[in-house]
């Protein structure tokens, strides 16, 4: 399966020329562009790991794309994605957050089903990832 | 009132009747404090009384005068506690008049939409001497702002929730509206959200009805929301719809709708502005998400002469505190001019806004921080109008397309693909600094190629608009600033 978040997911994955292209829009915005990478997409992991820190002083598209490059060489089989972030009064947020990379075979989540009383049932969205991790 | 204007001018303190203008609800030379509510009214006065004198008894009866000279006000400063009228200017080329009124903060209750409301809208609006009355717009001062909390969770929030940033949501009405069984109803939503939409949605009047019982429809559809989070590896949501007769059965549902797990929960404008608060204060209390549809505004908002200029609710609603509501969609089938509905935007989600006629923004507002409203664009809108969308609406907004996502000739998910394919391709040209406006049907039919979902969905809605004429428009006079 393919994973949908992110903000261009239903696109085909762009080229080097179009990740440029998004983050000198972050840049034109005075947003900072930082690099994340995980194994575990589950939908509520906010937290991937960090590349470095927020590129905050960067101006120059290159030092991003080469960042993105060099995660993508230490981790071919995890999902990278790219940030902008807005530090402005009111917003405090990312602004723009799309995946990058993606490994070659996507494995997805299960969905496990707890029955309880009064027809309710408890769900539990399990990365596939994780699971085989924890075998 | 306007029936004396034969009377002898009397002391202001005899018994019998005395033009409210006379009695300090009309004071030229007032000058509006900071800490003063002010409020714009459009009227329009019976034949033979003096606007002035009409702007003056919207301010008297709307704080805190009655029909005749009553001594016990000498036992008051009534001078603070009086509204008072301060600018009445005639509206070119019609009847009409625009009064300015200032109320001084002490006559309203602190955190109380129904309090406010009372007061301002409470007794006027039936005035005999007026021939029509409408609200047009409220400047809050941020000191009456702060005793609310607003939304529960605002814009920020929601999105760092969601894990969504950089789009429009997407969304969709489940269609039919009324009809459904509870399991045919959840495989709408499960295709729905499948397919690419963020959020489905029970309609305003799908509350618990014979065919479909609020506790059934509540466990498909989190069958299908959870199927979908699964498919997708994204967060989705339905709006639960937990309106209902009473609060208690409001609560009821809205409890079992967070025991499911649901992101976010829905009410309608007509459970009332104390209901609207209550659920306000539980959704921040349970981490739900509130989603508010406007349903029955039409009915005082939409005429120009008569009612509650729809800003005003957009304000109310803010302080209440809901994380979504319906604010229009300037191209679809419900009425909208598009620079109203920019000003409702704006109200709904800056922190400070300047005076904008163009916009029908009669005053300047300073929300104080207070968190932002997500506007919900909803009702006759398809995937052909992206870039018109992303235009008029800007980023956060969520777009529902009940019939551009379900009328899909391919299926429901299909339809749900088109939409987030159109929306991810117009972002996209925005970023990359191209004209989408202009290019946006360019932009769509260079994605359509690859889509098979968006090329369906441009041939089948090519032709769809609304092209009606508004009945509310900003009157746009240069002369409308404070």
């Amino acid at each position: 399966m393919r994973i949908t978040q992110g903000t261009f997911s239903y696109l085909p994955d762009f080229t080097e020329e179009e990740i440029k292209l998004q983050m000198r829009y972050c840049l034109d915005n005075g947003w900072a562009i930082s690099v994340e990478h995980t194994d575990d997409p589950h939908p509520r992991n906010s937290y991937w790991e960090m590349w470095g820190l927020p590129l905050f002083d960067v101006t120059d598209l290159d030092i991003p794309a080469g960042e993105i490059a060099k995660c993508r060489q230490a981790f071919p089989d995890q999902y990278i994605k790219v940030n902008g972030y807005d530090r402005t009064r009111g917003r405090q947020t990312t602004m723009l957050s799309f995946i990058v990379h993606r490994p070659k075979q996507e494995p997805g989540f299960c969905l496990e089903r707890t029955e309880g009383q009064d027809r309710r049932i408890q769900y539990t969205i399990r990365s596939k990832t994780q699971l085989a991790n924890q075998r | 009132m306007g029936g004396n204007n034969n009377a002898v001018k009397k002391s202001r303190w005899a018994a019998g009747i005395t033009p409210y203008a006379e009695m300090g609800y009309y004071d030229a030379d007032y000058e509006p404090k900071a800490t003063d509510i002010l409020c714009a009214f459009r009227l329009v006065p019976q034949d033979g009384v003096e606007p002035i004198e009409a702007a003056a008894a919207i301010a008297g009866e709307s704080s805190t005068a009655t029909w005749t000279v009553v001594w016990t006000d000498r036992l008051t400063p009534y001078e603070h506690y009086q509204g008072k009228c301060y600018r009445v200017d005639p509206v070119p080329g019609t009847d009409q008049y625009i009064a300015y009124i200032a109320y001084d903060l002490d006559l309203f209750e602190e955190g109380s939409i129904a309090n406010l409301t009372s007061s301002i809208i409470g007794n006027v609006f039936g005035f005999k001497a007026l021939r029509s009355l409408r609200l047009e717009d409220m400047r809050i001062p941020p000191h009456y702002a702060k005793t609310f909390q607003g939304p529960p969770h605002g814009i920020v929030m929601e999105r760092e929730y969601l894990n969504k940033f950089g789009r429009p949501l997407l969304g969709a009405t489940v269609k039919p509206k009324l009809g459904l069984s509870a399991r045919n109803y959840g495989r709408v939503v499960y295709e729905a959200l499948r397919g690419g939409l963020d959020f489905t949605k029970d309609d305003e009047n799908i509350n618990s009805q014979p065919f479909m019982r609020w506790r059934d429809r509540y466990l498909f559809c989190m069958e299908a929301v959870n199927r979908a989070v699964a498919a997708t590896g994204e967060i989705k949501g339905h709006y639960l719809n937990v309106t209902a007769g009473t609060m208690e059965d409001m609560y009821e549902r809205a409890e079992f709708a967070k025991e499911l797990g649901s992101v976010i929960v829905m009410i309608d404008l007509t459970i009332g502005y104390t209901a609207i608060q209550s659920m306000s204060k539980w959704a921040r209390k349970n981490g739900v998400i509130l989603h508010l549809h406007r349903a029955g505004h039409g009915t005082y908002t939409r005429q120009k002469t008569h009612g509650v200029n729809f800003r005003v609710i957009c304000k109310w609603m803010r302080l209440a505190g809901v994380d979504h509501i319906h604010a229009g969609t300037v191209v679809g089938k419900l009425e909208g001019d598009p620079n109203a509905i920019r000003g409702y935007y704006n109200t709904l989600r800056a922190n400070q806004l300047e005076a904008d006629p163009s916009q029908g923004l009669y005053f300047e507002q300073d929300w104080a921080s207070l968190p932002a409203v997500m506007p919900v664009a909803s009702g006759g809108i398809h995937a052909g109008q992206m870039h018109q969308l992303l235009h008029y609406l800007g980023e956060d907004v969520v777009l529902q397309f009940g019939g551009g996502t379900i009328g899909h000739p391919d299926g429901i998910a299909q339809g749900a693909t088109a939409n987030r394919v159109a929306v991810e391709a117009i972002i996209q040209a925005r970023n990359e600094g191209r004209d989408f406006l202009n290019e946006g049907p360019e932009i769509l039919q260079k994605a359509a190629r690859w889509s098979p979902e968006l090329r369906k969905a441009l041939e089948i809605w090519k032709d769809v608009t609304f092209d009606f004429e508004s009945t509310d428009v900003p009157d746009a006079v240069a002369t409308l600033t404070v």
